[in-house]
Parts: structure tokens; C-alpha cells; sequence
């Protein structure tokens, strides 16, 4: 039977957390010592029976409860403030992040690199290069959780959720599911196995090419005709989505929303949810055409399209509707 | 000494039972129901534990052990910790020791109890049509799109048992405001009552959202009204939002009242005044009324937004400050005490244990980074069972040994009860702290089968149930006999000094036969010690 009491940290994260824990655990001892230490000797002392002096003290109560209301107060604020800064930091992915894309599915985990490989309920990842999980469900909330890594994200239906880490240790760790999901949720279980950046480059070599993630979107961009609507020569007026990724979007009805990827992927299947300000409601739903994977896709053309555009080609936010194509219509 | 009067219990009919209007009666009555939720609860725990003891899953289906988890939960909150002190000890006890008749509304205090079984009733037929196995918690889209079983039967039982709940809130926060005898003003009344007042306030402003949230699933389940599943336009963390905001704050109705019992028992048993009374009653407020802003802790996790988890979290660290108070000043008045181990106060002395325990791993899980690796696990599991059975059932059974004298008129044998008291506060350490551990080596919660290297504390845990099993069932078979072979009781056995204790135990249908005046402070032992040392001395002597 293997024993252990304390799980491997392998992340970067995973060292920070356990620091929290560990301190964490220090202010729970002392305060299991502050109170129970004085108990236990109340507790003896002031038996019935025992002859000690038991005249009431004089004190000001007060005093002594402003004291320990404080003292808790103060300390759970540091608590409090270095939860917080590390939640942050755990929330805010570097620039670099390589991005795979997880989609969770009653019983499974359905994973796919951006070079096209595909994985299920495994997950390959080098030492020491940043990797962003991009996250979402096709039925019902399941939950991504690397207990090595100290890192965990629900997987939500109709959205995407995020979760980050750089792995410091090679190996092969527990992946599970931690939101419960129905009849098989203690089956939604897999492994991740961190590579070497060597030995990772060949396994992503291995097996026969694969698309990129990228490219397929491009080809479902053009068989689904987006590329129809979307092309600066169509007829149907329709914005243009280059650099359309990350900028503000003025709707009709006047909020403005930013375009990230629930956004685009939103546009795709629910068109009629918002529509960009001084724009027709002409397009047609893809919902049910698309898995999610093929959603994702998408959304990485589209966030692609523009990011290797020379700046004067970039759409200037304000609902300018420029029409552009940045490739050969087919 | 021996007083054979006529007293609330000597009807005996079936009729004069169903149709009672006494509070002390509906008590009993709740009582017994209770009883009956928590034992098919606590088999659905056992069989958990006995499938838990090995990796594989090899006893029970996944899906039979998704359901034990479900009834266990659905159960052990609804009909078994939300009602177990109020309407059992609130019930019996509110009244005498205000000094009053009965509760402000009698008869509604019988609907309540009838609602209560009609709720119940659902729940159980879910329960032995086939069961749910959506987790209490009834997330969605699971519960609304994807669940088998009898999701609606439940939901109905829990919606209906609600309206009980918000029954008997009504009533206690009418009765504390109008039954109080004279000279009983508000800084005069036991810290019990007030913990059930704010416990009152909570179950009147937080079940209605229950309701509503129970409905809205309905709506989606029946109807296909995009509210919930994504798949129809909904949103499903719109529904952990609901969910949250009635069931943190009723994590909050299950133990502020167990803190209210434990002030008793703890000034009752060092014969102390309580220390820093008006910090203990105004913590009870502070929680009741800050456990309605802090929900957003369950969804750390969810990929709300960093801004909501952190308000969400900080509030939380301010919520942990009154209960905090509350132990400070529970030990403090132990200070200069006479201090007698009697089983109640073995219970009181426990519940503070095990609920600072509870309390501090709390902080763990409002702390946002620790938070994403511990949710969801075992960890959780250990955190809340230590508050909440380490804490209300502690405090439950403390307070039931405490006013069985006068419940029943009977003493329970003193060495029996000190026996399970301890039992049971072993074998549920030995039960939930290997989980704490569990927890951080990652093993997630609701898991039929597990990877090997879990096992050795799975191992522990089960054992610690079996453990956990005596101290409950030993009490069960020394009450019982007490209830024909206790020694008597005589009006006031520990020699307190609450109203309850001023009347014949058991006390007659009518509580007091003259309404008492209320002239000196609460838990004034050092005064009843100096002006009645003998009768104190005598009744001491009893125990
Ligand atoms: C029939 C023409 C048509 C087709 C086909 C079409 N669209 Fe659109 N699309 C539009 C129009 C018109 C709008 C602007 C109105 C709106 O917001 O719905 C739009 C808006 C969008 C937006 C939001 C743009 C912004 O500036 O915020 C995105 C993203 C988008 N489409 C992606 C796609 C993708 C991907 C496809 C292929 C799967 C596609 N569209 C197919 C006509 C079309
Ligand atoms: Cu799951
Ligand atoms: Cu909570």
C-alpha cells in the first residue's frame, strides 16, 4: 500500500500555496494554543473541590474584549491580503502561455495542443514552459483539478474558464474531476505526465500530423462561409473581424462588451444575443453545427486573424467597419 | 420532594399527541421525527464509509453511493440539523424560560410540525422510490437536464419543509418579543434566546430564497425555461449565486443555536456568570447578519471574477471575528469557576473543540489561493462536519442531557452519559481529522472509488465512524431507560438559573402556575450560591 501525507509540489504555484498552508497551519496552532492551553488549565484549577481562591477579578471587560476582537481581526487581514495577492497572481496567465484547449463531457476530458494533437483524460506538458488551460463543458460543471500542481477550475457549460502553471518537476501526477458530475464523476479521472521539453517535443511529434488548431478554424471559417459575409467584397454588410480579439465592441442598445473568447464563441452559436452597433441581424446561428472543439478552433482563428496584421490593418475599435480579409478569398 | 402532579405529560392518547397545541408537546414531537431523518441518514453515512474502506468500488453501484450521498446530505440538512436544536430544545425551552404560557402562536406552531412530515414525507418517498443523486446541492445543469431519479420529489420535500422552518422562525422572533415575563428585559434573557432569535431572523429572510430557487429549477425542469442551462440561454452559476445565499447563511442556522446552548451549559457548570454577555448576544447578531454576504466563498473556484472573490473572501475573515468572541469568552468563564464534569458540560466542553477546529480550518478554505486546491476536497468534507456535527450535534446532545430532567422528570444515568460524551467526541476526531488530510493530498469529494495511496486514511475514517456509532447509540439506550428507571429529577437538578428551572419538572401543561418575575440578571450563580447555598449544596449533591 503506498503511504503518503503530503503530496508532491510540482508547479511553481504549488510552492507558493504549500507557503500559505504552511502558515496557515501555524496560525491554527496558535490559536488552538491560546485557547486551549489557558482552558485546560482553568479546567484543573477550578474543579469543583479544589480549594483555590475563587474571588471574582476587578477588570474592566471591555479592555479585554476589544483586545482579542483585535488581535484576530489584524491577523486574518494578513491571512486575508496573501490569499489574495496569490489568487491574483494564480488568476493572471504570463503573455508567453502556450494555450490547450479542455472540454469536459460526461465521463471524460477531451484535451487538444495547439499544433492539432489530441488527448483523453491525459495531459502532456513540459518542464518549466508556461501552459493556460483554456476551459469548458459540454453538459454539466466538472472541474479541472492538478492537486500537484495546487491548481483547480470548474469546467462551465457556455463559457470558458482558465487555469495556468509551469511545472518544475517531471513525472506523471493525478488529474481529476473535484465538481461532482453524475453517475461516473470518480471515474473522470486521468493522468498528466510532465516531460522533459526534449522528450515533450517528441511526443508531440509522434503519431501522424495533425491540423493545428489554428488552421482548422481557418478551413471552417471558409466551408461554413463565414468568409462569405465576413469578406471585405461581400454583399452582406457584416463587421470585420480582424483584430477584432481583446478590443471593445459597441452593441446595439449601447453597452459595450469586450471581444474576448466567450464573446466570439457566443457570436457564433447565439448571433441574435448581441448585435455590434449600426449592424443587421443577418447572421445565422451555427448552434448544433459545431462541437466545442470545433467552437474553439474558431475562436483561435479568429483571435489569430490580426495578431500577425501590420498595425494599420487592425480594426480601431468604435465599431469602425472596415473590410478587410487578410487572406486570399477561396 | 417528589411531585406527582399532573404535568404535560399525562394525556396519553394518540389524539391528544397529533393534535396538541402545547409547545412542549410539539417538541417531543419534533423530537422524534428527527430522530427518524437522522437514522436513515446516519445508515446512508455508514454505507458510504464501509464502500470508502477499500480503493475500488467494489460494495455499492456507482450510482446507489452517489444516492447514499444525497439522502445523507438532504437529510442530515433539512430534516435533521436545521430543525434539531430550534424546534426540538427551542421549542421546549423558549417558552419556560421566558416565562411564558406557551408560544406566541400555538396552533402555527403545530402547522409547522405538519409541514415538517409533509416535507419529510416527499423526502422520504424520493428516498425509497429511487433516490436522487444530484448532491444536496442540486447544481446545475445536473440536477435540471441531466439527474436520474426523483430530483422534483426532493426538491418538493425540501421546498415544503422550508415553509415549516420559516413557521417557526416567525413565531420564535414574535414570542421572544411579546411572551417575555415581567422583568425579563432583553440584556436579562439566556444568550439561548438570543442565539435563537438570530437563528430566527436568518430562517425568515434566507428560506424564501430557497423557495425560489427550488422553483425556478422546477420551471426549468418542467417547462424548459432557459434559466439555469446554458444550453436554453440560462446561467448555472446564477443558480450556486441562489443556492449559496439562503445555505451559507443556513450553515449559520445550524450552529448559532448549538452557541447558544453551550452558553448555558458552560455558566450552569462552572457556576459562573457568563463572561462578556452582551459580546456573546451581539456576536449572535453580527453572524446572523453577515452570514448573508459571504456566499460567494463556494465559488471561488468557478471562474467568478478575482473582484467578486475577493470581497467575497474578506468578508468571510470578517464573519469568523464574533464566533472567535464567542470561544475567547466561553473560556474565560471558566476562569475563577467551580467547575463540575457533568455530562452536558463534557458535550459543551467538546463542541468547543471540535468547533474552534472547525472554525480555523475555515480560514484555510476563506483564503483565495488556499481555497482553489482545498474545495471540493476531502478537505471541505472534514471542515464542515466539524462544525457542523462536531459542533450542533455535540451541542444538540449536550443540550438534550441538560433539559431531559425536566423534559422527561427523570435523571439518565450520569456515568453512562459521561461515557458516550467522550465516545463520541473520539470517534469523531478519529472519523474527520484523517480527512483534513485527505483533503490536501488532493482526493476529491463525492468519489465512489479512489486511487490506493488514500486508503490508510480512509481506513481510519471508517474506523472512527464505527466508534462515532456507539456514542450515539448509547445515549439512545440510557435515555430510554431513564425515561422509567431515572431517578427523579425534582425541579431543578443542576441547580441553574433559568426560569425553566423554576417550575416542577416535568412542568404542567400550563408552564407556571403564577408568571414569574424576572429581578435579577442572567446567570447570577454567585448571588443564588450566596442567598441559597443549602438548596444549591442538596441538589449538587443529587448528581
Ligand atoms: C449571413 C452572413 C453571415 C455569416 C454567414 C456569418 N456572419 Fe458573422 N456576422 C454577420 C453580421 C451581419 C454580423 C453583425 C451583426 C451581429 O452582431 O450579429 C456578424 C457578427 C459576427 C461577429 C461579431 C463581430 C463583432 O464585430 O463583434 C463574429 C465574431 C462573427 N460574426 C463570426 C462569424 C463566424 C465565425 C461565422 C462562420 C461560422 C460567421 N460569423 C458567419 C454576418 C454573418
Ligand atoms: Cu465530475
Ligand atoms: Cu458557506
Amino acid at each position: 500500500m503506498r503511504f503518503q501525507v503530503f503530496p508532491d509540489a510540482a508547479s511553481t504555484t504549488a510552492v507558493q500555496v504549500d507557503w500559505l498552508l504552511a502558515f496557515l497551519s501555524l496560525v491554527t496552532l496558535f490559536f488552538l494554543g491560546i485557547i486551549f492551553v489557558p482552558m485546560g488549565v482553568f479546567l484543573y484549577r477550578y474543579r469543583r473541590g479544589n480549594p483555590v481562591d475563587r474571588t471574582p477579578l476587578n477588570i474592566s471587560t471591555w479592555k479585554i474584549e476589544v483586545f482579542w476582537t483585535t488581535v484576530p481581526l489584524v491577523l486574518t487581514f494578513v491571512i486575508f491580503g496573501w490569499g489574495a495577492g496569490l489568487y491574483v497572481h494564480m488568476k493572471t496567465p504570463p503573455e508567453d502561455a502556450q494555450e490547450i484547449y479542455v472540454v469536459g463531457k460526461q465521463w471524460m476530458w477531451r484535451l487538444q495542443h495547439p499544433e492539432g494533437k489530441r488527448e483523453i483524460n491525459a495531459l502532456h506538458v513540459p518542464v518549466g514552459r508556461t501552459v493556460k488551460l483554456m476551459i469548458t463543458s459540454e453538459d454539466v460543471i466538472h472541474s479541472f483539478f492538478i492537486p500537484v500542481f495546487r491548481v483547480k477550475q470548474d469546467a462551465v457549460p457556455g463559457r470558458y474558464t482558465m487555469e495556468w502553471f509551469k511545472a518544475t518537476k517531471a513525472g506523471t501526477y493525478h488529474l481529476f474531476c473535484s465538481e461532482y458530475c453524475g453517475t461516473q464523476h470518480s471515474g473522470m479521472i486521468g493522468w498528466v505526465t510532465v516531460m522533459e521539453p526534449k522528450d515533450y517535443q517528441d511526443w508531440l511529434n509522434s503519431g501522424s500530423p495533425q491540423e493545428t488548431q489554428i488552421a482548422a478554424g481557418e478551413r471552417l471559417f471558409h466551408q461554413l462561409g463565414c468568409s462569405g459575409c465576413h469578406a471585405e467584397n461581400s454583399k452582406v454588410r457584416a463587421p470585420s473581424l480582424v483584430g477584432l480579439y481583446g478590443k471593445p465592441v459597441p452593441l446595439e442598445g449601447g453597452t459595450i462588451v469586450t471581444a474576448d473568447e466567450r464573446y466570439l464563441h457566443d457570436s457564433i452559436v447565439m448571433p441574435a444575443k448581441q448585435i455590434v452597433f449600426g449592424y443587421e441581424n443577418l447572421m445565422p446561428s451555427f448552434e448544433g453545427q459545431l462541437n466545442e472543439e470545433q467552437l474553439f478552433q474558431l475562436v483561435q482563428y479568429l483571435k489569430h486573424l490580426g495578431r500577425e496584421q501590420p498595425p494599420e490593418y487592425r480594426r480601431q475599435g468604435e465599431g469602425a467597419a472596415q473590410f478587410i480579409v487578410p487572406h486570399e478569398a477561396p | 420532594m417528589i411531585d406527582l402532579r399532573e404535568n404535560y405529560l399525562s394525556k396519553h392518547t394518540i389524539r391528544s399527541w397529533l393534535l396538541t397545541i402545547d409547545h412542549k408537546r410539539i417538541g417531543l414531537l419534533y423530537l422524534f421525527t428527527i430522530l427518524i431523518f437522522f437514522l436513515i441518514a446516519a445508515v446512508a453515512a455508514g454505507l458510504m464509509r464501509l464502500e470508502l474502506l477499500t480503493p475500488q468500488g467494489d460494495l455499492l453501484l456507482p450510482e446507489t453511493y452517489n444516492k447514499m450521498f444525497t439522502i445523507h446530505g438532504v437529510l442530515m440538512v433539512w430534516f435533521f440539523l436545521i430543525p434539531s436544536i430550534p424546534t426540538v430544545l427551542g421549542n421546549f425551552v423558549l417558552p419556560l424560560v421566558l416565562g411564558a404560557r406557551d408560544v406566541a402562536f400555538p396552533k402555527l406552531n403545530l402547522l409547522s410540525w405538519y409541514l415538517f412530515i409533509l416535507g419529510g414525507s416527499f423526502a422520504l418517498y424520493g428516498v425509497f422510490a429511487g433516490g436522487v443523486d444530484t448532491g444536496w446541492t442540486f447544481y446545475t445543469p445536473l440536477s435540471t437536464t441531466y439527474a436520474n431519479g426523483h430530483v422534483m420529489t426532493m426538491a418538493a420535500g425540501v421546498f415544503i419543509a422550508g415553509f415549516s422552518s420559516i413557521l417557526t422562525g416567525l413565531n420564535f422572533i414574535v414570542t421572544t418579543h411579546k411572551m417575555r415575563a415581567p422583568g425579563l428585559t432583553w440584556m436579562r434573557l439566556p444568550l439561548f434566546v438570543w442565539a435563537l432569535y438570530a437563528t430566527s431572523l436568518i430562517m425568515v429572510l434566507a428560506t424564501p430564497v430557497l423557495a425560489i430557487t427550488l422553483l425556478l429549477m422546477t420551471v426549468e425542469r418542467f417547462w424548459g425555461v432557459g434559466i439555469f442551462n446554458p444550453a436554453l440561454g440560462g446561467d448555472p452559476l446564477l443558480f450556486q449565486h441562489l443556492f449559496w445565499f439562503y445555505s451559507h447563511p443556513a450553515v449559520y442556522i445550524m450552529i448559532l443555536p448549538g452557541m447558544g446552548v453551550v452558553s448555558e451549559l458552560i455558566t450552569c457548570f462552572s457556576r459562573k456568570k457568563v463572561f462578556g454577555y452582551s459580546f456573546i448576544a451581539f456576536s449572535s447578531m453580527a453572524i446572523a447578519v453577515l452570514g448573508f454576504v459571504v456566499w460567494g466563498h463556494h465559488m471561488f473556484s468557478t471562474g467568478q471574477s478575482a473582484y467578486a472573490g475577493m470581497v467575497f473572501s474578506f468578508l468571510s475573515f470578517l464573519v469568523s471575528v464574533p464566533s472567535a468572541i464567542k470561544v475567547f469568552n466561553w473560556t474565560a468563564t471558566l476562569y475563577k469557576g467551580e467547575i463540575t464534569f457533568s455530562t452536558p458540560m463534557l458535550y459543551a466542553l467538546g463542541f468547543i473543540g471540535l468547533f474552534t477546529l472547525g472554525g480555523l480550518t475555515g480560514l484555510f478554505l476563506a483564503t483565495l489561493a488556499a481555497d482553489i486546491h482545498l474545495t471540493d476536497t476531502y478537505f471541505v468534507v472534514a471542515h464542515f462536519h466539524y462544525v457542523m456535527v462536531g459542533g450542533m450535534v455535540l451541542a444538540f446532545m449536550g443540550g438534550l442531557h441538560y433539559w431531559w430532567p425536566k423534559i422527561t422528570g427523570r435523571l439518565y444515568p450520569e456515568k453512562a452519559g459521561q461515557l458516550a460524551a467522550m465516545i463520541t467526541f473520539v470517534g469523531f476526531n478519529l472519523t474527520f481529522f484523517p480527512q483534513f488530510l485527505l483533503g490536501y493530498l488532493g482526493m476529491p469529494r463525492r468519489y465512489h472509488a479512489y486511487p490506493e495511496e488514500f486508503q490508510i486514511f480512509n481506513v481510519l475514517s471508517t474506523a472512527g465512524a464505527s466508534i462515532l456509532a456507539v456514542g450515539y447509540l448509547l445515549p439512545v439506550v440510557y435515555l430510554l431507560w431513564s425515561l422509567k428507571n431515572g431517578q427523579r429529577a425534582g425541579e431543578n437538578p443542576w441547580a441553574a438559573t433559568g426560569l425553566e428551572w423554576t417550575t416542577p419538572s416535568p412542568p404542567p401543561e400550563h408552564n407556571f402556575d403564577q408568571t414569574p418575575v424576572v429581578t435579577r440578571p442572567p446567570y447570577d450563580y454567585a448571588y443564588q450560591s450566596t442567598f441559597h447555598p443549602r438548596e444549591v449544596e442538596q441538589t449538587l449533591e443529587n448528581v
